[in-house]
């Protein structure tokens, strides 16, 4: 036992700082990634060929002559709308799990795992097979119905685990693997009964980039920017909720509205990413994951360092799915369930025992 | 009054736990809720706390009813330490700690420079400093309380709960713990009321002003530990024959078996 107060032990410091160096060694992590993204592919094209093209977009250079238009066309058309588009996509995942993971105080939420993105992947089907035009300018409906979808899956889920008399993880993630189940054969029974022209479009929903547009970056923003905006304000609460409802509840956290307002911000910013690039599990339980062991619990660091994480990861585990087996291209949910599956199993060993169930 | 209670009733299914209890707190008392298992002291401490509400009654917080008051508000007049609560294990002991300032933060406000020196004179007082860069799940029952009463005085609200504060605690930290426990009510006496739920009738006798005796949800005898803690209360409550003498030093009762 150390001495009493104020004799030992001056030099305790309580502080909180924001992590702006490991926010800055982020976003250098996914430059990095990000120009790789963009350089390698399985046409080769010589790096200072993908400097100098997309510089010549801010028109830096006007005598591009020796640069076919044809790597003009593969770098500017093709593969960096992809690595962004896979840049945000895996920011949101990153985020929304992290959410998840904070809402339900279970280690293993995950957007794929609860079912969300079964369900927001089949409110797009149904929308994508239903004939009706979605795209109106910058505006999608796509994003809204995966929205409805995804929200009335966490719903079914969240219903069950607490009907069940306990919110425990395993009941959650039961629940969430029966919806994403029912939901995944629903949109099944919806593809075989389509028009077999528009199947081919559908083959986003194995989870991937291979038609990735600029338009479907800028189609996804809005719901991005709404949806983190949401959650990042609620980092210090969620630090709170961390406790027992009733414990949370004495500190002054309104639970249910807390809960409510991250429920749908997370799922927002998830349907939002299932929309366009399908169903991808797993980056957002391995993103919070690497950031937990590595600087701790606390959102306010969590979640934006989890956001980093999950685009590196995924603009990463994407150019892996188009290059592995070139010319071919794996869906880039095989690589993320790849890398995923094996760090599942080691999240929950290592949480057995009290925190896994006994929260 | 700070705290009035009228007609509380409160019943878990078919059993009453709490029937029909009318009483106030006033300013500046340190209140004891004492009985033996099962009376109801915890239950009253969960309705004047909020996680439970009344079956029937009402409570009334500085004049306000009890359940019209956000979870902020509350938080900001009414801290509680509860008994045994599952705690995330991976929370270190200062950011725990910190929690306890969230009633005074807006949604986008972070702690300031004296709301950690808040939670810094807490971890102080209750000595848990050795602990703070610990984690929950690494450190003792007692040492979980310690830092639980370190929250708590850390929301600095008038009104602090506290559900059997001493249980996992060896006799010095008893005592320790009982002595913060007085310091900070004293602090705050002017408009402030520390009630605890306690099974020692000895330290109950030793630091209260005020006991409330509990049996089968309803309260036995209200007064001084004098005149609360007499042979005879103690025997038709608990059922045991006891023998009190007077404490030296404090003047209060001490109870022998």
């Amino acid at each position: 036992m150390k001495s009493p107060a104020n004799t030992s032990n001056q030099d305790l410091v309580l502080a909180y700082k924001y992590p702006w160096n490991k926010i800055t060694l982020g976003i250098v992590v996914i430059l990095i990634c990000a120009v790789s993204g963009v350089a390698v592919g399985s046409v080769h094209i010589p790096i200072t060929s993908v400097f100098l093209i997309l510089f010549s977009k801010l028109d830096l250079f006007n005598e591009s002559g020796e640069l076919t238009s044809a790597w003009h066309t593969i770098i500017w058309n093709i593969r960096f709308p992809r690595v962004v588009l896979a840049l945000l996509v895996g920011a949101s995942l990153g985020i929304s799990g992290a959410t998840y993971q904070g809402l339900f105080k279970n280690p293993l939420a995950d957007p794929y795992l609860i079912g969300v993105a079964s369900g927001a992947s089949l409110g797009a089907t149904i929308v994508f097979l239903s004939g009706i035009p979605f795209t109106y300018g910058y505006f999608s409906l796509l994003p809204v119905a995966s929205f409805c979808g995804g929200i009335t899956a966490v719903f079914i889920a969240y219903l069950i685990s607490i009907k069940s008399g306990n919110t425990h993880l395993s009941t959650l993630l039961l629940a969430g693997l029966a919806i994403g189940a029912f939901a995944t054969a629903i949109t099944g029974i919806l593809m075989l009964r389509s028009d077999p022209d528009l199947r081919p479009l559908l083959s986003w929903l194995m989870g991937g980039f291979i038609r990735a547009q600029w338009s479907h970056s800028i189609l996804i923003m809005p719901y991005m920017i709404v949806g983190v905006s949401f959650i990042l304000s609620h980092s210090r609460i969620l630090n709170t909720m961390q406790l027992e409802g009733y414990y949370a509840e004495s500190l002054g956290v309104n639970i249910e509205k807390s809960k409510r307002i991250l429920i749908v911000s997370a799922t927002l910013v998830t349907a939002a990413a299932v929309s366009f690039s399908g169903l991808i599990g797993f980056v957002g339980l391995i993103a919070p994951h690497i950031i937990r062991l590595l600087w701790g619990t606390d959102y306010r660091t969590l979640l934006p360092l989890s956001g980093l994480t999950g685009a590196a990861f995924l603009i990463l585990a994407d150019l892996t799915a188009r290059t592995i087996v070139s010319p071919i291209e794996l869906p880039v949910g095989i690589i993320t369930a790849l890398v995923g599956s094996p760090f599942f199993v080691y999240v929950l060993l290592r949480t057995k025992g009290s925190t896994i169930d006994g929260y | 009054m700070v705290i009035n209670l009228h007609n509380v009733s409160f019943k878990y299914g078919n059993m009453n736990v709490i029937q029909e209890i009318t009483t106030g707190f006033k300013p500046g008392e340190l209140v004891s809720l004492v009985g033996p298992n099962g009376a109801g002291k915890t239950t009253l401490l969960k309705l004047l706390s909020g996680t439970l509400k009344p079956s029937s009654g009402e409570i009334y917080i500085y004049d306000q009813l009890s359940y019209d008051l956000t979870p902020k508000n509350r938080a900001i007049w009414v801290s509680m330490v509860p008994q045994n609560p599952k705690l995330p294990d991976e929370i270190s002991i200062s950011d725990f700690v910190m929690l306890g300032r969230n009633p005074h933060l807006g949604l986008l406000q972070w702690e300031s420079k004296e709301d950690f020196n808040i939670a810094r004179e807490s971890i102080f007082l209750t000595e848990i400093d050795y602990l703070s860069k610990r984690k929950l799940g690494e450190i003792s029952g007692g040492e979980k309380q310690r830092a639980m009463l370190a929250l708590a005085i850390t929301q600095q609200s008038p009104i602090m709960l506290l559900d059997e504060p001493t249980s996992n605690l060896d006799i010095s930290h008893q005592m320790k713990v009982m002595k913060i426990i007085k310091k900070i009510h004293e602090q705050k006496s002017e408009f402030g009321v520390t009630v605890l739920a306690i099974h020692d009738l000895n330290i109950a006798a030793q630091f209260s002003d005020r006991i409330l005796l509990f049996s089968k949800g309803s309260i036995a005898a209200d007064g001084t530990p004098k005149e609360v803690l007499t042979k005879n209360n103690i025997k038709s409550i608990y059922g045991s024959e006891v023998t009190i003498i007077t404490h030296p030093e404090h003047g209060t009762p001490v109870i022998l078996p």
